[in-house]
């Protein structure tokens, strides 16, 4: 351990000076863009959504701020911790959870209902980076080791889709699955997989339930059922077509104002702003995602240790999926699957997972000389 | 345990990786650009369309009809402001309170009330329910009383149709009433300016003219959520009036025919001889078409359509009636027209005991005791049937259908003015052979000279051949509605060959209404002001038999489906004639007692009103 040059703690000053500021800006803008939307959502009056929104915001934000401070070291030593933690959550809300509409999701902390889900979204990629970040390359393709990856992810998506919530188990799946492209695994066993899937696909649709079957025909053709399950999305398409090069303006998207829109405050939430902020708009949250996402994988390549660059790579690609899952569902590209945009979509476990993940990347970059053994 | 090299390898892999994931991210990121480019831009048009259908509703109002006036400008249909009692049950407290107390004020009936919560279920809370189409001011200023009790309910302005004169002109202007499914099949207008509760025309010049009458709706456009209820108005667009008609009628003369007719059943019409306007035009019995404007009542209507004298009947233009001894102006002129007469042309009319007898069939004269010697004049001047008899078998009926004809009988006056209007019938050989397939029979020519047997004309037919006949023989066509003026190319065309036989016939007219043994004598006019020639008409209703004849009972005896019709055709004043008239009291014995007389009530006012009438027609210019 002679060699361990920079592992002495850092004084604030080195810590504030290896602070990205540029993510923690782009992260404010987002969320004062997303408390501004959620006013919209309510229809230009500070109601529920906004309120809450704004305080869990408000409450998380500097939470963030004060967890990437947290050598991520710690995190390190603690994941596996965190990943039991949330998986014995997930147990306990399939016991004990508390259900609505007609799914099981969440647990009542009574200041505020947990959704666990959320949490193992980051806790999956945390887990698994610590798992790879162990194991040698040459080990990575061995049977256990896949064995032991696979059951990390297997068992909170199995919980998860008895809630049930496909989207989520879907989004905790590819966000471990990536960590395992990553950490290289061999493309081919992708490739195989891949093919079986597709393959297995017609038996895999016998076993979803009606509504799932329901929302992927609806998918295919939303004009079958313009009032039914097609709804949400021509509505959706409607909203964001109608908002043109410029939008509607603020507070005018008429969709939303006049409840046309289904879930504005949540997955359709991205609907709403495209309707009022338009085209450039569009692009622009689009834009401010994509630095984000910038800002976590230079996060990652600078960082020394191998445990932090997958895991920046692998929340990186969580963000990414998010966005693009969200985003292609309320342009109609994908069957709708409850996925919420980060930060934006109203939903306070949600907002605590994706800033707990960043204050795990910003602790990274100040941490980046930081080696783990 | 950590090995530097094994490190490198890793971090090697993880960013070749990287590399490849990221190509993936900028690649779907391009995509989801090109998609919103393609909606929000490309396709904006398609969409902005869709969302404001989805949230811009229009609401069409009641248009505002056209209104009727008489020749003088006075309102014979108008509009009305009635007041209407709304409901939003959203805004009711309680409903069923609110309709109980409603009950109580208003002395709703059971069913009323029932239909009321009854449409409540049907509509959604925020929309309206109209509990009253019509409040009386009476029930008005009672809800006006307690409306501060009556949260949600409110009494609203509306326009409704309103018959000033009543029953005087239901059969000219029809009445209008709720539009039914079928109105709106048959009529597109309405279709497109139909809103609930909208009133159109069901029958007479209401219906003929639905589409200027109706008028534009008020638009106003709201914009609405996903639930359908109104946000906020975003415009109104004014509607425009339906256009207003000016009928050629005279009320003053209208009620006059009405009060004339009252208790009788038949039509009296009064036509302009030059214009063809028509001065008055009723049917008997009429109705008021005011109770049909908010649905009319079971009772009332049951009453109206079981009357047997046919209220329902316009029978000025529907009813069919065989014209009597009225044709037989037609029937002379045809003959001296057709040159098989000259007016000396003499006849000797022997009583009922030396009827004419043709092929074994007798034909009586209408007085017993016959009338001896007639010509023309005479013949004309007290009816005598022998006489119509022998000059109808010489001109044979071809010739004579050809005169009626071209006098305006056999076709619709009005074209296609009223519906329902009709032709009537004038015989001929080629209509018996192909309508009945027999030959004609000399017979039918007999009684068809005195207008028995197949002819069948309407009043105003009559009313037209008359007038044609008192302007000296010229083509004139008949309007109810002014500056409705099509152009005919042979209005005014001569329908004469010889203009003095005209003047023949009207002498001859003349002589039947203000010489002694004159038919109508009793009902003439000696002041020559107000001196009007005519002919009078009794149409047997069923055939004479001898037993009949035997008996010879006063029309009082006989059973009232069984009386003759009375007939009277006139023209006014004789020097310079004016108006011409024609009269029929279904069942009302002869002509000369029951429907002359009316003639000469009716005569009285025409003249006197005549000035007035020509003023405002020198003033209706001065306004157009």
């Amino acid at each position: 351990m002679s060699f361990n040059n920079f592992s002495h703690e850092l004084t604030l000053f080195q810590k504030i000076k290896n602070y990205d500021f540029i993510l923690l800006f782009c992260i404010l803008i987002l969320g004062i863009t997303s408390i501004f939307t959620m006013y919209s959502t309510d229809g230009g009056e500070v109601l529920f959504h906004t309120k809450s929104h704004f305080v869990k915001f408000s409450i998380f934000f500097p939470m963030m701020i004060v967890l990437s401070f947290i050598n991520i070291k710690y995190w390190h030593a603690g994941s596996y911790l965190f990943y039991v933690l949330i998986l014995g959550l997930l147990v306990w809300v399939a016991l004990y959870g508390v259900t609505a509409s007609g799914s099981r999701r969440w647990i009542n902390l009574y200041f505020l209902n947990l959704q666990p889900s959320e949490l193992m979204k980051i806790a999956v990629i945390l887990c698994l980076a610590k798992f790879f970040h162990r194991i040698r390359t040459t080990s990575t393709n061995s049977f256990t080791s896949i064995l032991v990856s696979l059951t990390i992810i297997i068992i909170p998506s199995i919980l998860v889709i008895t809630q049930p919530d496909l989207g989520t188990a879907i989004l905790i799946s590819f966000s471990g699955l990536i960590i395992l492209w990553f950490s290289g695994l061999r493309i081919k066993y992708f490739i195989y997989s891949f093919l079986i899937f597709i393959t297995s696909l017609p038996f895999i649709i016998s076993f979803l339930k009606p509504y799932q079957k329901l929302r992927i025909l609806t998918f295919i053709n939303p004009e079958r059922d313009p009032l039914g399950s097609g709804y949400q999305i021509i509505q959706s398409k409607i909203a964001v077509g109608s908002g043109g090069i410029t939008g509607k303006g603020f507070l005018k998207g008429t969709q939303s104002y006049l409840d046309f829109l289904p879930e504005k405050h949540t997955d359709f939430i991205f609907t709403l702003f495209s309707e009022e902020f338009g085209f450039v708009g569009s692009i622009l949250l689009l834009l401010l995602y994509s630095i984000i996402i910038y800002r976590i994988i230079r996060a990652g390549l600078i960082s020394r240790s191998f445990f932090s660059r997958l895991f920046c790579f692998g929340f990186s690609f969580a963000i990414f999926l998010y966005v693009a899952t969200n985003i292609s569902m309320v342009l109609g590209l994908l069957p709708t699957v409850g996925s919420p945009l980060p930060i934006m979509s109203y939903g306070g476990s949600s907002l605590l997972a994706t800033m707990i993940g960043f204050s795990i990347v910003l602790s990274a970059s100040v941490n980046h000389r930081q080696n783990i053994l | 345990m950590f090995d530097e090299s094994d490190n490198v390898r890793k971090i090697n892999t993880i960013n070749r990786r990287l590399f490849i994931i990221t190509a993936a991210k900028i690649l779907v990121f391009f995509g989801l650009t090109s998609r919103l480019f393609s909606l929000q831009v490309k396709q904006n048009n398609k969409y902005l369309t869709l969302s404001d259908k989805n949230r811009i509703r229009e609401s069409k109002l009641h248009p505002v009809r056209g209104e009727f006036r008489d020749y003088f400008g006075n309102v014979i249909a108008g509009n009305n402001e009635v007041y209407q009692l709304h409901i939003v049950p959203e805004q009711v407290e309680d409903f069923r309170y609110i309709t109980l107390r409603l009950k109580n004020i208003l002395n709703l009936s059971e069913r009323e009330f029932q239909k009321i919560h009854k449409k409540r279920k049907k509509i959604k809370a925020w929309e309206t329910i109209v509990v009253s189409d019509n409040l009386s001011w009476e029930q008005f200023s009672k809800v006006n009383n307690y409306l501060h009790e009556l949260i949600g309910v409110k009494t609203v302005l509306s326009i409704s149709r309103i018959y000033p004169f009543n029953e005087n002109y239901t059969h000219v202007l029809g009445y209008v009433s709720q539009a039914n499914e079928k109105d709106i099949v048959d009529n597109k207008n309405i279709k497109e300016k139909f809103v609930p509760g909208i009133r159109v025309g069901k029958t007479g010049l209401e219906k003929t003219f639905e589409n200027v009458l109706l008028g534009e709706n008020d638009i106003q456009r709201f914009e609405v959520n996903a639930y359908g209820r109104k946000i906020s108005q975003l415009n109104y667009q004014k509607g425009s009036k339906g256009q207003d008609l000016n009928l050629t009628i005279d009320t003053e003369i209208q009620k006059l025919c009405t009060e004339l007719l009252k208790d009788k059943a038949g039509s009296i019409c009064v036509m302009d001889i030059f214009s063809g306007e028509i001065i008055a035009m009723q049917s008997s019995p009429s109705f008021d078409p005011n109770l049909f404007l908010f649905g009319i009542n079971q009772d009332d209507w049951q009453l109206i359509r079981n009357n047997p004298m046919k209220p329902l009947l316009n029978k000025t233009i529907n009813g069919r009636y065989s014209p009597g001894s009225t044709i037989k102006p037609i029937v002379a002129l045809s003959a001296l027209e057709n040159e098989v007469i000259n007016p000396e042309f003499t006849v000797h009319c022997k009583g009922h005991k030396h009827p004419l007898e043709l092929y074994g069939q007798t034909y009586h004269c209408w007085k017993k005791e016959g009338h001896g010697f007639v010509n023309l004049k005479e013949g004309m001047k007290q009816s005598c049937d022998t006489y119509f008899y022998e000059i109808s078998r010489r001109l044979g009926v071809d010739r004579l259908s050809e005169t009626a004809k071209k006098f305006g009988l056999g076709k619709k006056v009005f074209g296609e003015l009223f519906e329902n209007e009709k032709k009537g019938l004038v015989p001929n050989t080629i209509w018996k052979k192909n309508a009945l397939g027999q030959s004609w029979v000399l017979g039918e020519t007999i009684i068809t000279g005195i207008g028995q047997g197949f002819i069948q004309t309407t009043p105003i037919q009559l009313c037209l051949m008359t007038a044609q006949i008192a302007n000296g023989g010229y083509k004139i066509y008949p309007k109810i509605v002014l500056n409705n003026d099509q152009q005919y190319l042979d209005k005014y065309k001569p329908l004469f060959k010889n203009s003095k036989n005209i003047k023949i016939i009207q002498k001859a007219m003349f002589s039947s209404t203000n010489e002694v043994r004159g038919t109508s004598y009793k009902s003439r006019i000696d002041d020559p002001k107000y001196r009007f020639a005519g002919k009078t008409g009794t149409a047997q209703v069923k055939r004479i038999t001898e037993k009949d004849r035997e008996l010879d009972l006063k029309t009082f005896e006989i059973p009232y489906e069984e009386r003759d019709h009375a007939l009277y055709v006139a023209f006014g004043p004789y020097k310079n004639p004016q108006y011409a008239t024609s009269i029929i009291i279904e069942h009302g014995g002869s002509g000369g007692t029951t429907a002359a007389p009316i003639a000469k009530k009716l005569f009285k006012l025409i003249i006197d009103r005549h000035k007035l009438r020509q003023s405002a027609k020198g003033k209706k210019y001065l306004d157009i």
